[in-house]
């Protein structure tokens, strides 16, 4: 069985200008994955699949993980010029003082697929891919026609996550139903406050009640929503 | 050839759809929605048929009448805390659900397990996998119109198996037993007795099961060269467990992985030939008789000791930042976690890896061609549980 970092050189042996990035796993099971550019993602992926050493034939889980925007607080080193009156003279000083900056990460979608070798029985090799960002940029090319294992748990991830896998042959909603609007597995997710509850409500789910009838009778006083 | 080696000389792209079907000029195309109240669907899943006369010519599965998503449930509670909702996803094998995910909090942590819990591990993972297939095999015969006699003849064994489930976890169907580095509770030595009892009584059960069964011609004819699976694409779709290896792939994880003790058993994994329904009957009912063997072994040799490791930490569980995919041969195949922590109480990601739902994925391509009541029979095979499904 090759390392992560053979199989890397064996990937970008055979393609090019792939941008394989190797991803450290720092708990105990040790599974470091390779983080794919989705331009050459298909390619690789059928590399993986047909190279006789490799042999990765069988893809045994896809999922979709979610990375919301996250807010990076971190000390900084600035210097400044700043005028200081030494002795009654004015005269420019560079001070160097510690600031700590916020800065917002921004997040993106992310699925990762688990292969194994039925041919050479070893595994798992764990790839990944990103989308740009979380709301409008989600495509990333399907590894369906790759690997048939692909289909069903693609159109999950479609339907939990929202990630638009192109070049997928059947791409639908699969667990929540046809013109459900939200994806439900996305941090995020605000559930739809469109059922009734029931009779005895009681702790959140009495204020989340007394929330819904407000709303219900604002609606009804304004004649809208009918 | 091997199968990887066989997919690389087979080029042509699309090998890997539900091949196009020819229609007859004449008559016109009837689509019906099978299910989702059917007797045949074993739950609550939905068939979108297209059929020329009686044939077949599509056929699109229909998922998430069940789904509760138990993944976003689970990520919002702490590890264990999601131990008795892991018994809910395939409610006949609840013991089997309860390893995976142990295993793959585990492999999370780096636990190691006590001796004597991988032996009541094995115990119940065998006992498990026997009462499934009998399970599975009545309800295929049920199918096939052998209404209630061979279905309740498996479940009187299988009834023998839930009891000892009971006096050990408490419960029948939701066990709820294992935890990260052990088992909850030890077996008594009158537990081991009655389960020795109970694996004594089962070869000769087999036996009569398999001779009433297996040689009788209208069986035959009716399960023999019905919905094929060819052994590429088997591998190619994910499909896992005695479905695959009755297409003849010899992947058995528990080979394979070495994961718990199954090293120290001698078993062997049950082949098939034509990777049609007979075959995955046959493996079933073969896997039962190999299960046996390591049962009778392992409840000879267990050793005495603790169940639960002495450092592993179950409530408040906390597991440093990074992630763990762990899987085990459960009875209908490939069960697997995968966990990312964040280094919060509860996990961070949180996903099912269901052998139901992805051996479901080439039903089409089964059932292409044959007729409505072969589709019964041919997803029966299959063995699924919609309470995986769907999730």
């Amino acid at each position: 069985m090759k390392t992560i970092e053979e199989i890397k050189a064996a990937i970008e042996a055979a393609v090019p200008g792939a941008g394989v990035e190797v991803v450290p796993n720092p708990s105990p099971s040790a599974q470091h994955s390779l983080r794919l550019e989705p331009e050459r993602a298909v390619e690789v992926a059928r590399f993986l699949r047909d190279d006789a050493e490799l042999a990765l034939d069988f893809l045994s889980n896809v999922t979709g993980v979610d990375w919301p925007d996250r807010e990076v607080a971190e000390k900084v080193k600035v210097t400044r010029t700043v005028t200081k009156i030494v002795e009654g003279v004015e005269q420019a000083a560079e001070e160097t003082a510690e600031e700590t900056q916020k800065r917002v990460e921004p997040g993106y979608l992310e699925v990762v697929y688990h292969l194994f070798s039925v041919e050479k029985k070893y595994g798992p090799v764990v790839l990944r891919m990103r989308t740009v960002n979380r709301t409008d940029k989600v495509e990333l090319p399907s590894l369906t026609p790759v690997w048939r294992s692909a289909e069903f748990q693609e159109r999950e991830i479609y339907d939990l996550f929202g990630v638009f896998f192109t070049g997928h042959p059947d791409l639908r909603r699969i667990l929540m139903w046809e013109g459900f609007q939200d994806h439900p597995m996305l941090r995020d997710y605000v559930e739809p406050d469109d059922f009734e509850y029931e009779p005895t409500a009681h702790d959140e789910v009495l204020a989340r009640a007394q929330a819904h009838e407000a709303a219900v009778a604002g609606r009804e006083g304004t004649g809208v929503g009918q | 050839m091997t199968v990887s080696g066989a997919i690389r000389k087979m080029k042509p792209e699309g090998w890997n759809r539900p091949p196009l079907v020819k229609l007859d000029s004449e008559g016109e195309l009837l689509e019906i929605a099978m299910g989702p109240h059917h007797p045949s669907t074993h739950g609550v899943f939905r068939m979108n048929l297209t059929l020329d006369g009686e044939r077949v010519v599509g056929l699109k599965p229909e998922f998430g009448y069940l789904h509760r998503n138990h993944e976003k449930i689970a990520e919002s509670i702490s590890y264990l805390a999601c131990m008795p909702y892991t018994d809910r996803l395939d409610y006949i094998c609840s013991l089997t659900n309860n390893w995976a995910y142990a295993l793959a909090v585990e492999k999370l942590v780096g636990l190691e397990v006590p001796e004597r819990a991988e032996y009541l591990r094995v115990i119940l993972g065998e006992l498990t996998r026997v009462q499934n297939h009998l399970g599975a095999t009545g309800f295929l015969i049920q199918d096939m119109g052998a209404s209630g006699t061979p279905l309740m003849y498996a479940f009187k064994e299988r009834e023998k198996i839930l009891d000892l489930f009971e006096s050990l976890t408490g419960s029948r169907m939701m066990c709820n037993y294992m935890r990260f580095g052990g088992c909850r509770v030890d077996a008594s030595s009158a537990w081991l007795d009655a389960a020795r009892k109970v694996v004594a009584g089962l070869p000769s059960f087999v036996g009569e099961f398999e001779s009433l069964l297996c040689t009788n011609e209208i069986l035959m004819a009716r399960t023999q060269e019905m919905g094929i699976l060819r052994r590429e694409l088997a591998v190619n779709a994910g499909v896992t467990g005695p479905l695959l290896r009755a297409s003849g792939i010899n992947y058995d994880l528990r080979k394979v992985d070495h994961y718990g003790i199954y090293d120290r058993f001698d078993f062997r994994v049950p082949l098939g030939e034509h990777g049609d329904v007979y075959d995955r009957m046959m493996v079933r009912l073969l896997e039962v008789r190999e299960s046996i063997k390591i049962l009778e072994a392992a409840l000879k040799d267990i050793p005495g000791g603790p169940v639960m490791d002495s450092k592993a930490k179950n409530r408040g569980l906390r597991p440093k930042p990074g992630e763990a995919y762990g899987r085990i041969e459960a009875p209908k195949g490939e069960l697997g976690f995968y966990l990312i922590s964040d280094g919060g109480p509860n996990p961070y990601r949180y996903r099912v890896r269901p052998p139901s739902l992805i051996n479901l994925t080439i039903l089409e391509d089964m059932c292409l061609g044959h007729s409505v009541a072969d589709v019964v029979l041919i997803f029966g095979s299959v063995d699924i549980v919609l309470g995986e499904v769907d999730r």
